[in-house]
């Protein structure tokens, strides 16, 4: 507890690559959720000690694959109703869990418990720089109360510069 | 030749069934660009003369709207539509052609599960295939009857599997699963039980000295309105489908709908929120019928219940955060009901209190068992921890099952001994 400003988390986190089971990197986070704000997101330090596995090959591919799409891609309902994700999607949905991450940290207190549900619609949108662009609509399924909600969000990627949420 | 005679066969059933005619009905998906729209979308569903049915409901900008319109009322809601500058495309042109096509396949996909003679526990099922399975169980195995219980709010059968090898009112077990619809893996992985404790008594010298004392009663389905919703319109539908008055939200949380702490902290009493108590307890007739069948019987045990997801093993009390009586006897059983599921594919379940493990919640059904005498009463949160979630790929459901099977035979030989 600090007075006047928040409660303050000290957290060990041990890091499972969920397409590489045997790796595991540590990390060391800190997490200050502000005193009474219900518009503030709480600030977060992390410091990931070890390295996380190189996708570059895997990246560029991707990349690649979408930039030279004629048409923009659009899908639905990833997974579907039986948890199937085709595979030629499941890096769309690994970029929705990035974009659910952010939706996620910004939405979060001490009293609920945010995972991604689903989603429910994603987007490409053509952009005039190197960065590709997805409109997200994600279903976000909270803990505590039960809700199963959608949220839009934009996500922009690049092989090299990495995962980010524009402001708009 | 054949072609021609599902044709025939799937008419035939059609007619005898007086099946409701969807000719010239459209379903349109809507895309609401602001509020000001959705709340149009909102005024167009409150008026109940043009008979629409909204497969996905007007709820916030962001979500297309998905409704079917009947012949009659087409032109005009398009008319509507059109002078709203509100944006909408044709999902389905004629909804009869649609079931006709979907009525054949499934004639089809029937006609060749009869003739291989198995029912897939790998996969999700509708409604109507659990039921037939249900009917095929209790057809095989002379120890097994299928009983209803009562009636769903949109008047379907609630049926229970009954294993019982003989005496009379013996001492009774009982295991539900799918009270909140969007959790697949239960309904799925109780087909799976169902069918290892049918086909193992006899054989298995625990499932066979465990029924030689005690029956065993097993809700499949213990939401089945909920359940055709989320194959028809929302998968993530968790509630009942009964009307509130009042609202122009559907549903009660069914496990907030028990006598335990109802109305208390943990459960909403808003009707749109997922975890509505609804107006009273038992108001929701899926609960009252357990409700008056367990107290009926009156020698119940052990009362367990199967959710998804999150991976916990829990006992009561959910309305209140203190322990029960037989906290340390419930605390030691579920740890040895955790390692016995851990010890096939290495699942690690979290072992304590509803309260302590999950959240502060009221009128939960094994807290309302637990307070009628039940002692045994537990309550599962299967696979996973978050990363599918309520979408389980199908390929889990096997494993999903086995290893909470374990967990449950461990507390059913507890409860025989």
């Amino acid at each position: 507890d600090i007075d006047d400003v928040g409660h303050k988390y000290y957290l060990e986190l041990e890091l499972e690559d969920v397409l590489d089971k045997d790796r595991t990197v540590s990390c060391t986070a800190e997490v200050l959720y502000h005193l009474g704000s219900k518009t503030s997101a709480p600030d977060v330090q992390l410091t990931v000690q070890g390295e996380l596995r190189s996708t570059e090959e895997a990246d560029k591919e991707f990349y690649n694959r979408i930039r030279s799409l004629e048409k923009e891609l659009v899908a639905e309902n990833i997974p579907d109703s039986h948890g199937n994700v085709p595979p030629e999607l499941e890096p769309i949905h690994l970029l929705a869990w990035v974009a659910s991450g952010y939706v996620i940290w910004q939405n979060s207190t001490e009293n609920t418990k945010f995972h991604l549900a689903q989603v429910k619609h994603v987007k490409q949108v053509k952009r005039n720089d190197e960065d590709l662009q997805f409109d997200f609509v994600l279903l976000l399924h909270e803990m505590v109360s039960q809700e199963v909600l959608p949220w839009e969000v934009t996500l922009l990627w690049h092989p090299q510069r990495g995962a980010r949420v524009p402001q708009s | 030749a054949n072609m021609k005679l599902i044709l025939i066969l799937s008419a035939l059933i059609g007619a005898s069934l007086c099946l409701e005619t969807f000719v010239g009905h459209q379903v349109l998906r809507v895309k609401t660009k602001n509020e000001e729209e959705v709340k149009q979308l909102q005024l167009l569903e409150s008026l109940e003369h043009l008979e629409l049915d909204f497969w996905i409901n007007p709820s916030a900008p962001a979500l297309p709207v998905d409704v079917r319109i009947p012949a009659g009322s087409v032109q005009s809601v398009k008319a509507f539509l059109e002078s709203q500058g509100i944006e909408y495309s044709i999902l389905i042109e004629d909804l009869q052609d649609v079931l006709d096509k979907e009525r054949q396949d499934m004639a089809e996909s029937a006609q060749r599960q009869r003739s291989t003679g198995s029912f897939d526990f790998s996969a999700y099922h509708t409604l109507d295939d659990i039921n037939a399975e249900l009917d095929h169980l209790a057809s095989e195995y002379s120890f097994v009857e299928k009983i209803q219980i009562g009636e769903s709010y949109e008047k379907r059968p609630l049926y229970v599997l009954k294993f019982s090898t003989g005496g009379s009112n013996r001492p009774a077990i009982w295991l539900d699963a799918g009270i909140h619809s969007r959790e697949w893996v239960t309904q799925a992985s109780a087909l799976w039980i169902a069918n290892k404790i049918a086909s193992d008594y006899g054989t298995d010298e625990s499932i066979t000295s465990l029924l030689d004392k005690m029956d065993l009663f097993l809700l499949p389905v213990a939401n089945p309105d909920g359940f055709v919703y989320t194959h028809t319109s929302n998968r993530m539908w968790r509630k009942t489908r009964s009307k509130i008055p009042g609202s122009i939200c559907v549903g009660v949380d069914p496990n907030r709908n028990w006598d335990a702490g109802f109305g208390g902290p943990g459960a909403s009493n808003r009707p749109c929120s997922d975890s509505y108590h609804g107006p009273s307890a038992n108001s929701e007739v899926e609960v009252k019928s357990v409700v008056d069948f367990i107290k009926n019987h009156g020698n119940f045990k052990a009362f367990l219940t199967l959710h998804s997801y999150s991976q916990l093993l829990m006992y009561p009390y959910g309305y209140k955060c203190t322990r029960p009586d037989d906290y340390a006897e419930l605390e030691s059983l579920g740890r040895a009901a955790a390692n016995s599921i851990r010890s096939l594919y290495g699942t690690t379940f979290q072992v304590g209190t509803i309260c302590n493990t999950i959240y502060q919640a009221s009128g939960g059904s094994i807290d309302w068992s637990y307070d009628n005498g039940i002692k045994y009463s537990f309550a599962f949160e299967l696979r996973d921890t978050g990363r599918y979630g309520f979408l389980l790929p199908a390929n889990q459901i096997i494993p999903a099952a086995q290893e909470t099977w374990l967990g449950l035979k461990k507390i059913m030989e507890h409860v025989r001994n």
